[in-house]
């Protein structure tokens, strides 16, 4: 039952769903208040006794801190609290730690070192807004600067400078075992072998601020019954009271958080900085706190999107078929993760477009750089990567002599295609999309691109997983010889590389190639070279109580996959007619390319 | 910090409040009047959230020192509808979709009710100059301007 009829199910007796809404203009329920200037934002609620929050923020993109010297502000009158990262409870944190997903990195006030320019290493909270901003300037930070890198490709290079140290090699750890994210599809060494055009290019995507015209803030206000109220400008409002929970080291219950009328945040008011920074405020003071950034910092150290940086390889057959596609790609997640890492997962699970590879391969890296921490700012994750890859189509058309939106309708995927995150493509509109975009906008295509439809001309062969390549430790991909312990080393010329599957060490024991949930069900994973595989594949399809639901690839997913001893179980990884016995021949290959984890 | 009696007119009332040296009227509008329909932006008269009516005429409120608004006449966002009669330009904004979030509502509406109290029949150029200073980033322009020149249609033959 898919989860529109579940809704009507259970929502039967509720309402009808005919409520005729679309293409007729309709009123904004909260327009009146807007129009009135009376929608309560986070600073439109006044309390007596209110004080003001500032940060002390370093003027370096890396830096470490020799010395504080807080005597002057601390003697100004109207200054409340110093607040310094001792009195944080918890002073350590990364966002998506609420979901298990990656290391604690970073602090809320910062002790030692700095990795970004605008980096907050005190508070002042003072009486006026003007008094927090005095003292803040009174406040002498002996600064000892370090060498910084602002660029992906910098930072990963050999001697960079450690931007994090919870992450030595400057990129995030995927799975506690790769420093990237992974996609692979069917063998892209093969497709590469055997297309006709080789089309490289390479695109860069600058970092963009939300530039809201609300600023971050929030006001904490210490309430009678030992709890705190929060007004705060947040989008994401029980991720930041369970974010001020855990840094605080406060049930959730003690936080009555108040939010939803917030003046634009495009992605920029989901990092919980602010509601933090006044609840410990109030906490300290026993008084109202604001804490709100000005337009400067909203500009500085407000998250922004990250920059990206894609390098796209397709190989292309004559008549104008992808027939392999790799990307290396690397997500500018500045000195922090935030929200970075999921970025990159995001992004890998677009790849590689709307269209039908039957061979892909990919490495996203979330890279750290001295740069503003970076997070979701309207379809991160993907606005870049559709941005690479629409460039790269064009690009690739061109190399083939083809109308750019022929080849799009030739390469577009269609109902029943296999898609390289071992989903079956449902309800795909790309070839209509591009007719109706072709015909409004005057361009002619020819009459064969004019007659296809996504309905017609999947499935088939085009359903089928083929076998991923793992390594003898499990991992996806393969891994020079030499770096696998207890293997001897081979001659040149010789196969350096270890086909999926074997285990030819007593030492290093394989993992299934697919871990359980993620494997296919029978019946959308048929054996390569089944003549009879069309067919039985649509008599499964038409079943529809055994759709298949459990084909996902665990890189996509976000939860780590489980090594086991053994080799895959017929019933959870089915075997290939023909195993996969060819090694991929790469002369000098990357090491970004290779499985395994940078030293 | 001494502080200085200043009385003004706001929305037709009488208003009298003490003021800090240097404090702005946007300031001193929210924080010590309680009108809190202009928005803080940017602080730096680049956004025209905190745009207000003095006299007639649009003024950033964040650039603009309280003490200078003494004896004058002030009007808000807060102050355009009649009692739970709204303004035309409030009503159009509201059938044209010309506010998302509303952050920059209160301080375009007071350019646009500006702009027409001065030209009742403005052209779509005259609309787009009057606005220029006034910064969205949700909604777009283009209902914006929409809506101030349906408004200014409505109002054709009265004054408002």
């Amino acid at each position: 039952m898919s989860s529109l009829e579940f809704r009507k199910d259970l929502f039967a007796d509720e309402r009808d769903d005919s409520l005729n809404e679309i293409g007729k203009p309709t009123i904004r329920q909260d327009i009146l208040g807007h129009v009135t200037g009376r929608s309560p934002y986070y600073d439109d609620h006044l309390f007596d006794g209110l004080l003001h929050m500032r940060c002390v923020r370093s003027p370096h993109h890396h830096a470490r801190i020799r010395s504080i010297d807080c005597r002057a502000a601390e003697s100004m009158p109207g200054v409340r609290r110093i607040v310094r990262p001792e009195d944080v409870p918890n002073n350590l944190n990364t966002l998506l730690s609420l979901i298990g997903f990656g290391k604690e990195d970073e602090p809320m006030l910062t002790p030692r070192k700095v990795g970004y320019r605008g980096e907050p290493v005190l508070a002042v909270v003072a009486d006026t807004e003007r008094l927090a901003r005095a003292a803040v300037a009174a406040i002498r930070v002996e600064w000892e600067t370090l060498p910084h890198v602002l660029d992906v490709e910098a930072a990963i290079a050999p001697g960079a400078p450690v931007v994090n140290e919870t992450y030595p090699n400057n990129t995030f750890d995927y799975y506690e075992r790769y420093d990237h994210q992974k996609l692979r599809f069917g063998d892209i060494e093969q497709g590469f072998a055997d297309a006709d055009h080789i089309v490289e290019g390479r695109y860069r995507m600058s970092p963009i601020e939300q530039a809201p015209m609300e600023t971050c803030g929030a006001i904490a206000v210490p309430e009678t019954n030992d709890r705190f109220a929060c007004y705060t400008s947040t989008q994401a409002l029980f991720f930041s009271l369970a974010t001020t929970a855990k840094l605080l080291d406060m049930p959730s219950s003690r936080l009555h958080f108040i939010g939803g009328t917030v003046g634009g945040g495009f992605g920029g008011k989901v990092d919980s900085v602010v509601e933090p920074m006044s609840v410990l405020g109030a906490m300290l003071t026993g008084r109202p706190v604001k804490f709100t950034w000005d337009r400067e910092e909203e500009m500085q150290v407000g998250a922004p999107r990250g920059a990206e940086l894609w390098d796209i390889k397709d190989g292309v057959n004559r008549d104008g078929r992808i027939i392999a596609r790799r990307f290396t790609g690397y997500f500018d997640s500045g000195a922090y993760t935030r929200l970075s890492s999921y970025a990159v997962v995001k992004g890998t699970a677009h790849l590689p477009g709307p269209y039908t590879i039957p061979n892909v391969a990919s490495n996203v890296y979330c890279v750290f750089t001295n740069r503003t921490p970076a997070t979701a700012m309207r379809g991160f994750g993907i606005t870049g990567v559709d941005y690479a890859i629409e460039c790269q189509m064009d690009r690739v058309a061109e190399a083939v002599g083809m109308d750019p939106v022929e080849f799009r309708i030739l390469n577009a995927y269609r109902d029943g295609d296999m898609k390289a995150h071992r989903r079956l493509a449902k309800n795909t509109a790309l070839i209509e999309c591009c007719q109706v975009a072709a015909q409004k906008a005057g361009w002619r295509i020819g009459p064969q691109a004019a007659r296809q439809s996504s309905l017609t001309g999947g499935g088939g062969q085009r359903a089928e997983i083929p076998e991923t390549v793992t390594d003898h430790e499990g991992r996806i991909g393969e891994r020079r010889r030499s770096r696998i312990p207890n293997e001897p080393l081979l001659g040149r010329g010789m196969k350096s590389r270890i086909p999926a599957g074997t285990t030819r060490s007593e030492d290093v024991v394989a993992a299934p190639p697919q871990r359980p949930d993620m494997s296919a069900d029978r019946q959308d994973v048929l054996p390569r070279h089944d003549i009879g595989s069309s067919r039985e594949f649509e008599a499964a399809r038409s079943r529809p109580d055994q759709q298949p639901t459990r084909s996902a690839g665990p890189e996509s997913r976000g939860d780590l996959p489980t090594p086991g001893p053994g080799r895959p179980s017929p019933q959870t990884s089915p075997q290939p007619a023909v195993p996969p016995t060819r090694t991929l021949q790469r002369p000098r290959v990357s090491r970004f390319i290779a499985g395994s984890r940078r030293r | 910090m001494a502080k200085t009696p200043v009385s003004f007119q706001l929305n037709g009332s009488e208003v009298a409040i003490f003021v800090d040296g240097g404090q702005n009227l946007l300031d001193a509008l929210r924080r010590t009047v309680g009108d809190l329909s202009p928005k803080f932006g940017c602080g730096q008269g680049t956004c025209g959230t905190c745009t207000v009516l003095i006299d007639g005429e649009p003024f950033l409120s964040c650039l603009t020192l309280a003490e200078l608004a003494a004896d004058r006449d002030i009007q808000t966002a807060g102050g355009l509808a009649t009692g739970p009669n709204l303004h035309p330009l409030q009503t159009c904004f509201m059938e044209n979709f010309a506010a998302q979030c509303g952050y920059c509502t209160p301080g375009m509406l007071m350019a646009a009710k500006a702009l027409l109290d001065r030209t009742p029949n403005p052209s779509r150029e005259e609309v787009i100059e009057a606005i220029s200073g006034n910064l969205c980033r949700c909604t777009g322009y283009e209902p914006i301007i929409e809506a101030v020149l349906e408004a200014a249609k409505s109002m054709q033959g009265r004054r408002p």
